[in-house]
């Protein structure tokens, strides 16, 4: 007891040997400080990895909600009858004759008449002028009229996109400055978009076909999109869906249910351990030996992407689906047997339809961990190929060749073009889309069947 | 016949076998089917299961076993002076091949008939227009060698192909019969159909292991060709990697094993202290509110593609870096030549590896038992003297095993050193420079154009086995280390 207790209100005369609890000698002071600064050093940690999220997170939305939107111009273009149907007989061999080349002079025309319309003063030639169009009008221009030969000779207005350096001035990636060395694109015709914007037909809208649309060649990143490649991911979660989840929930339900304490089951067990650690990467060379050099299966497609993929997520599943059916409890099976079930029966009627919310979750969480993979998509050959044309029916989805979202990312970081990484953000964006929505399924399925026994 | 029609004829009899035992066996007790030894629909699965079950297995092996049967019968069919000079048996093969798919597509696009693509005396150079006119790639011109073996590989195709579904067929009707002809009331049906199904679970248990043994084989095979074809001591001590496809390439490990060593051990430098404290934090001081905020979020850092990551090494952490070490950068040093570079690689994938790290430990310093805190504060120890002093050293072995982990996921990760390491490949100790990875050389060797009859292909085998084996040795020396722990509190 102090000296404090026993005469109360009376202040210690002698300073006893450790000082007043009420003054901090040196030694707490400092061991305070040494608690605070401890303290200080978690607080940073958690706020530099939170800060890391925000900043990936920033960066991503500001680098890649520019590929959403695409600055296109309005023009209305006479298709004149002369140029594209010389026969004059609307045959659609005839003029399936014209080339894409054969519509360019409609489309300066047009905006030669556009300009002088709108009274814009440029020294710009009509070639020059038609520079700050994609190459890809003139094919969209084409494929109208082969789809519509009726409006052969009408005026029709069309809009077309721009030119990605236009498009990127637009955006503010491209200036005056930067294009100093740039022979696609010159001061004078940025002049010139200038006039049109401020004349209201050349804008930025949200743009579709990056979502829906095909890639598009090295030429032209103002047409590429995401869409086939996407297709290509659908189909591979396919498979990992339809062969992951029924192996997976077999092999669960022995490890869990049925397996005796053996060496076969320790071997398999070891293995599913290290099967989850193995490098991505591994999985691929299984794939290119097996799948592609000894079965032959097609390159790039989403079979084989699907199959690799499989093996990858299969471990997961594994775990996660034994979590859940350890999660239910013996009681349940002892009933099941005390009522005359076989060990089968109480399996299969009562434990895994128990089990199966969880099963559930887990599975969409492999789901996801495969959907955003690219390291093994890129031995079998997913990248590189250019995935221009959506797969024509469901059996050509599997084995013909296509790309993958991640790959596609991919693919579009390593092109020369600055313009495409902004499309490997807006790429990126909508992978994130994909697996936060997969993995909020995933933790409201839990919430609302969670069960606690 | 398609196989896709195979496979559905099977489930057709399966299905059209379930009733028809259920139905004999109802029969058998004139519909009383309490007389019955098991349920009437175990009867009937027992017929379903005995119709698919070796049909299809003899299916799946047989679509292993044919193509691997008859490219050895046929290459055997080429001679050896029809090799051209710096080509292989297996590039041969692979236009056998194109050849032989080449007849099928023109066959059946009406552009030839039968007989003509059967003809091993057409003409070669009509043979070689028809096809290309059929809108057939060819790499080559046919020879006459090649269109034997590609006439005898269509022959050998289409014969297996139509034995194979009459025996998966006959094998199905039969096991069918017999199983329905077993139906009687006497019959233990649950019995089989559930030996059967336990064997059927036994199975897909297995294929874990079946994917391990595949890996190690397959990459082993090409690994020993690799060393017929080039000196194992320079593989794994020489000290220069250098593929030239004109031959002549020293291929050596070590100068990429060390670029992964050095990228990994930044990574690890970033990830391990915040991994770290962040545990600790969240552990011992965070109220539960701010765990509960704090350790999603950081988590989520752990489930972002490593897609992601590789892209914001590229095109925003790279430049960043260079802005500030490159030259006129903001520190005006100029030490730093291009955004590829070691630290680049290295930073990210710390970044990466935060989670990874917090949350092992997370679980580990969870693990260690409220009496030793409790001891501890009893004695007057503060918060922070007891973490340092009692629950660091009772946990050091499960952090260490977090961290041999974390190490093993650095070792083995591949899109963001492809992205951000570079491709040089060289001993230097400056992290500024660009350098080289085992996982980037692997995908650089496999893409593309690959040639598997030359070392500087298959050398990407070897490097994929010795990864294979490192982090196999990591991840197994981690897990010992920390059940072992785990065990000592439990």
């Amino acid at each position: 007891m102090t000296d404090m207790s026993q005469i109360p209100g009376a202040a210690p005369t002698a300073k006893p040997k450790g000082g007043s609890l009420f003054e901090k000698d040196a030694r707490t002071k400092r061991r305070n400080a040494a608690e605070s600064r401890f303290k200080m050093y978690g607080i940073a940690a958690i706020g530099i990895g939170l800060l890391m999220l925000i900043v990936l997170v920033t960066n991503i939305v500001t680098a890649g909600t520019g590929a959403f939107q695409q600055t296109y111009l309005e023009l209305d273009v006479d298709l004149k009858a002369d140029k594209l149907d010389k026969k004059g007989n609307r045959n659609i061999e005839d003029i399936k004759k014209v080339s894409t080349f054969g519509y360019a002079p409609l489309i300066s025309a047009a905006l030669e008449s556009e300009v002088k319309k709108l009274g814009i003063q440029t020294d710009l030639k009509p070639k020059a002028m038609g520079k700050i169009l994609s190459k890809a009008a003139q094919a969209e221009l084409r494929n109208y009229v082969l789809a519509n030969p009726d409006e052969i000779g009408k005026t029709v207005s069309f809009r077309f996109l721009t030119n990605s350096r236009v498009d990127g001035y637009m955006k503010g990636r491209v200036s005056r400055e930067s294009i100093a060395n740039d022979k696609s694109i010159s001061v004078e015709q940025l002049d010139f978009v200038d006039q049109l914007r401020d004349a209201g037909v050349l804008y930025k809208a949200f743009n579709p076909d990056f979502i829906f649309g095909a890639d598009a060649s090295d030429q032209r990143p103002e047409a590429a999109g995401i869409g086939v490649s996407m297709l290509g991911s659908l189909f591979m979660m396919f498979v990992v869906l339809a062969l992951a989840l029924p192996i997976g929930v077999a092999a669960s339900i022995y490890l869990e249910e049925f397996a005796p304490q053996n060496r076969l089951t320790d071997i398999i067990e070891v293995n599913i351990s290290n099967l989850a650690a193995v490098p991505s990467i591994v999985f691929g060379i299984l794939g290119l030996a097996v799948f592609i050099n000894y079965m032959h299966l097609p390159t790039s497609a989403p079979l084989v992407g699907g199959l690799v993929l499989t093996l990858m997520t299969l471990p997961t599943i594994i775990i996660s689906t034994r979590a859940s059916l350890k999660a239910v409890p013996p009681s349940i099976r002892d009933a099941a047997l005390g009522v005359g079930a076989s060990k089968m029966q109480a399996v299969f009627h009562h434990v895994l339809p128990l089990a199966a919310p969880g099963i559930l979750t887990g599975t969409i969480i492999g789901l996801a961990q495969a959907l955003g993979e690219t390291a093994p998509l890129l031995l079998i050959g997913m990248v590189g190929f250019i995935a221009s044309n959506p797969p024509d029916g469901i059996v050509a989805g599997f084995l013909s060749p296509n790309s993958a979202m991640p790959a596609q990312i991919y693919e579009w970081s390593k092109r020369a073009d600055p313009a495409f990484y902004e499309r490997a953000w807006g790429g990126i964006i909508i992978l994130l889309i994909f697996l936060v929505t997969m993995n909020t399924i995933a933790v409201l399925l839990r919430r609302r069947f969670e069960r606690r026994w | 016949m398609a196989l896709s029609w195979l496979l559905l004829i099977l489930l057709a009899l399966a299905v059209i076998g379930y009733f028809a035992g259920r139905s004999r066996a109802l029969a058998s007790v004139g519909g009383d089917a309490r007389d019955l030894h098991s349920l009437p629909s175990y009867y009937g699965y027992n017929v379903a299961l005995t119709a698919l079950v070796p049909a299809i297995g003899v299916l799946i092996v047989w679509l292993l076993a044919q193509p691997m049967i008859v490219n050895s019968t046929v290459s055997g069919l080429i001679p050896d002076q029809a090799i051209p000079e710096g080509s292989d048996r297996g590039l041969i093969m692979s236009e056998v091949r194109r050849v032989a798919y080449g007849l099928d597509g023109a066959v059946s696009s009406g552009a030839m008939t039968e007989a003509q693509a059967q003809d091993g005396d057409a003409d070669i150079e009509i043979l070689t227009k028809s096809l290309k006119d059929a809108g057939q790639v060819l790499t080559q011109d046919v020879t006459q060698p090649i269109l034997v073996a590609a006439q005898k590989f269509r022959s050998m195709t289409s014969t297996g192909t139509i034995a194979m579904q009459v025996v998966v067929l006959a094998l199905a009707l039969l096991g069918a019969a017999f199983a329905y002809v077993r139906t009687h009331k006497e019959f233990r049906a649950r019995n089989v159909v559930e030996q059967g199904v336990l064997a059927l679970l036994l199975l897909a248990a297995s294929i874990a292991i079946l994917t391990t043994i595949g890996i190690v084989l397959s990459m082993l095979f090409e690994t020993m060709n690799f060393f017929q074809l080039h000196s194992w001591k320079d593989f794994f001590f020489g000290s220069t990697w250098a593929p030239n496809f004109r031959g002549g390439s020293e291929l050596s490990i070590l100068p990429l094993l060390w670029g992964t060593l050095y990228i990994s051990v930044i990574a690890l430098l970033v990830a391990v202290p915040i991994g770290l404290f962040a545990a600790i934090y969240l552990s011992e001081y965070a109220s539960g509110v701010t765990r509960s905020i704090a350790k999603p979020l950081l988590e989520i850092l752990a489930g972002i593609p490593t897609i992601v990551y590789g892209l914001f090494a590229l095109l925003t952490v790279g430049p960043a870096l260079v802005s500030m070490f490159g030259d006129g950068g903001v520190l005006g040093v100029g030490w730093m030549a291009s955004s590829n570079a070691v630290l680049t690689a290295g930073l990210v994938m710390g970044i990466m590896l935060i989670p990874f790290v917090s949350s092992l430990s997370d679980d580990i310093i969870n693990a260690v038992p409220q009496s030793m805190r409790d001891g501890s504060l009893g004695l007057g120890a503060t918060h922070s003297e007891t973490v340092r002093n009692v629950i660091l050293p009772a946990a050091l072995p499960g952090i260490v095993g977090a961290i041999l982990l974390a190490a093993s996921r650095a070792i083995g990760e591949t899109m963001i050193v492809v992205m951000a390491a570079g491709a040089i490949a060289k001993f230097s100790g400056n992290p500024f420079e660009a350098m080289t990875t085992i996982t980037t050389r692997i995908v650089s060797q496999l893409t593309g154009d690959t040639d598997f009859a030359s070392p500087e292909t298959l050398v990407a085998f070897a490097l994929g086995l010795t990864l294979f084996i490192i982090t196999l040795g990591l991840n197994i020396f981690a897990l010992y280390i920390v059940r072992k722990y785990r065990e000592q509190y439990e």
